[in-house]
């Protein structure tokens, strides 16, 4: 694969930025590729405008580091939406949380859409909000094949050892909440 | 310690450069975007022994690492612009009593509180005249997260060796975007420590140059009588106002860093063999340059970077080298034009082009590819 870019963005306290490094983490020491993670976010805390970025290549040494035309972007929040969503490169993928963020106005052309109840499931099937993130990875990895999932698992378990088993089931909930949405997008 | 594997933070990578270069002592007050610097080393240095300490501001943490470095150890801080501010009275002390130090900065948004979280490079010329007087100082320009470890480790084999203070200056998006860092094995890395006296406490100058200019270095309460002030002083390092001490103390600390401006400067020349235009970066800005240049190649127009991981002392000579060799240099800074000036006077009648950008996002490769394309039709 050359140069791709994968751009996630919401609010403070979403685990954006944390989606982005744990994606840059496996596909830089798992998947073995050249990778550049970076993030924008505001002086809050919590609530305000968070950005998390990743670029990879299987060939290359990355230069210029941000995303400028992203293979991939997952909304979050609709103002995240609203800002990028006209960035997109065309023929590229859109995942949005279906709760937070509506599908309005004109996408690039060739977009394709994919749907995940990310918080939702979060809350209800593995019982806490803080795991939504880590849906989201699981559907995205399912969606995109970009990273490669024994690699995110690995990921997973080495930064969170004491919730290793919550946030395994919520990678493998949104692992299939990704399946769901590429049959019903087919 | 063998060969690590990390993915991670520039600062991050920083912090471990200073470890592995034998840093010892931090003394600091957390700034974003160099808080994680700090985060690091008060949990990485109680493991090997060293010493985090959090002042109440940036005066007191920069004047305990000139008294950590007087002591023997090799110590550093790290902030970003406001705090640089505040520590500039210190880092002429540092300069003037030819004290070993590293100081980090991560660039922000300035001037002022600026934009915290925001990346720029507008403190270029405040590393090299922020203090008063005359003199020199050493300043790197980190790229990616290796270079921010690997220059960090040279930020200090050269404080050691010239006895000078040393600047690493990135700009906020080399401090806190991730990549993989390769930290080598202890044994695999070159270490440079200060030069000790050789004749008995007796017998000992402080202030004496060797041939090289630069005086061995005592430790305090090793035996060696060792008066350091800010004062203009004499070999002894006693006060002086005569102009004879004046004119060979400032000579000297100006002299020990210029005389050596090509061992100093490091460079990356990238496609410049046979470029017509050269565009000249450091930090964030040079890798969109190399991203422009590729797609300028693509479509056979002949570019090329001189990326400087080394701005001060500034590297006059290269660039006379490369006014000659292209006909158009252009300076691509994510501020209002800083380093433009000195290469502008260094270039000769080669026409320079200014690129400013003072905001958090870089020159992005569309805009360098554009103005490649000006200046070649010109």
């Amino acid at each position: 694969m050359t140069r791709y870019e994968i751009r996630i963005a919401g609010f403070g306290g979403q685990g954006i930025v944390t989606m982005a490094v744990i994606l840059g983490e496996t596909a830089a020491l798992y998947d073995g590729k050249f990778v550049v993670q970076t993030q924008s976010y505001g002086p809050e805390a919590r609530g305000g405008a968070s950005k998390g970025e990743v670029v990879m290549d299987d060939e290359e040494e990355i230069d210029y580091p941000k995303v400028q035309e992203p293979d991939v972007f997952i909304a979050m929040s609709r103002a995240a939406y609203l800002s990028y969503k006209d960035g997109l490169k065309e023929n590229g993928v859109l995942i949005v949380d279906e709760d937070l963020v509506e599908i309005e106005g004109d996408l690039p052309r060739g977009v394709r859409v994919y749907k995940i109840p990310a918080t939702r499931i979060a809350d209800k099937e593995v019982g806490t909000k803080q795991a939504t993130n880590v849906v989201m990875l699981g559907a995205f990895s399912v969606i995109t094949k970009a990273v490669s999932i024994e690699g995110l698992k690995d990921r997973i378990v080495q930064r969170w050892p004491r919730f290793a088993e919550t946030n395994l089931k919520a990678l493998e909930l949104g692992m299939k909440a990704g399946e769901r949405a590429l049959t019903q997008a087919s | 310690m063998p060969e690590r594997v990390m993915f991670t933070m520039g600062d991050v990578a920083c912090a471990e450069g200073a470890l592995s270069a034998g840093c010892r002592y931090f003394g600091g007050y957390p700034i974003t975007p160099a808080t994680e610097i700090a985060e690091w080393m008060a949990i990485r240095m109680p493991q090997v022994g060293g010493a985090y300490v959090q002042y109440e501001d940036e005066i007191a943490s920069i004047t305990s690492v000139i008294g950590a470095s007087w002591a023997g150890t090799k110590a550093m801080t790290a902030t970003s612009g406001p705090g640089v501010s505040l520590m500039m009275e210190a880092i002429g002390l540092a300069v003037m009593t030819e004290t070993p130090l590293v100081l980090v900065n991560i660039m922000r948004g300035g001037p002022s509180t600026g934009q915290p979280t925001r990346g720029q490079q507008g403190d270029v010329m405040q590393a090299k005249w922020g203090s008063h007087g005359d003199y020199q100082i050493i300043a790197l320009t980190p790229a990616s997260v290796q270079e921010m470890f690997d220059q960090t480790v040279r930020a200090f084999n050269l404080a050691e060796q010239y006895r000078v203070p040393v600047f690493v200056l990135a700009d906020e998006t080399v401090g806190h975007m991730r990549e993989k860092l390769v930290i080598p094995d202890e044994k695999d890395l070159e270490i440079v420590d200060r030069k000790r006296p050789t004749v008995p406490p007796e017998e000992y100058l402080p202030f004496k140059p060797d041939e090289d200019l630069v005086p061995p270095m005592a430790t305090f309460g090793s035996g060696y009588q060792f008066y350091a002030t800010g004062l203009t002083h004499d070999w002894r390092g006693y006060p002086s106002d005569k102009d004879d001490v004046q004119m060979e103390l400032i000579t000297r600390l100006n002299e020990k860093i210029l005389r050596n401006v090509d061992k100093i400067v490091e460079m990356e020349r990238f496609q410049l063999d046979d470029a017509d235009v050269a565009i000249i970066a450091y930090g964030t800005p040079s890798r969109s340059a190399k991203r422009a240049i590729r797609e300028a190649r693509r479509q056979g127009l002949k570019a090329g970077l001189l990326r400087l991981k080394t701005i001060w002392p500034f590297p006059e000579r290269a660039i006379m080298d490369l006014a000659s060799e292209v006909r158009h240099i252009v300076v691509a800074e994510q501020n209002m034009g800083q380093l433009y000036h000195m290469v502008r006077a260094s270039a000769g009648t080669t026409p320079v082009h200014m690129m400013r950008k003072p905001v958090g996002t870089p020159q992005l490769p569309q805009e360098i590819l554009q103005k490649i394309r000006e200046v070649v039709t010109q």
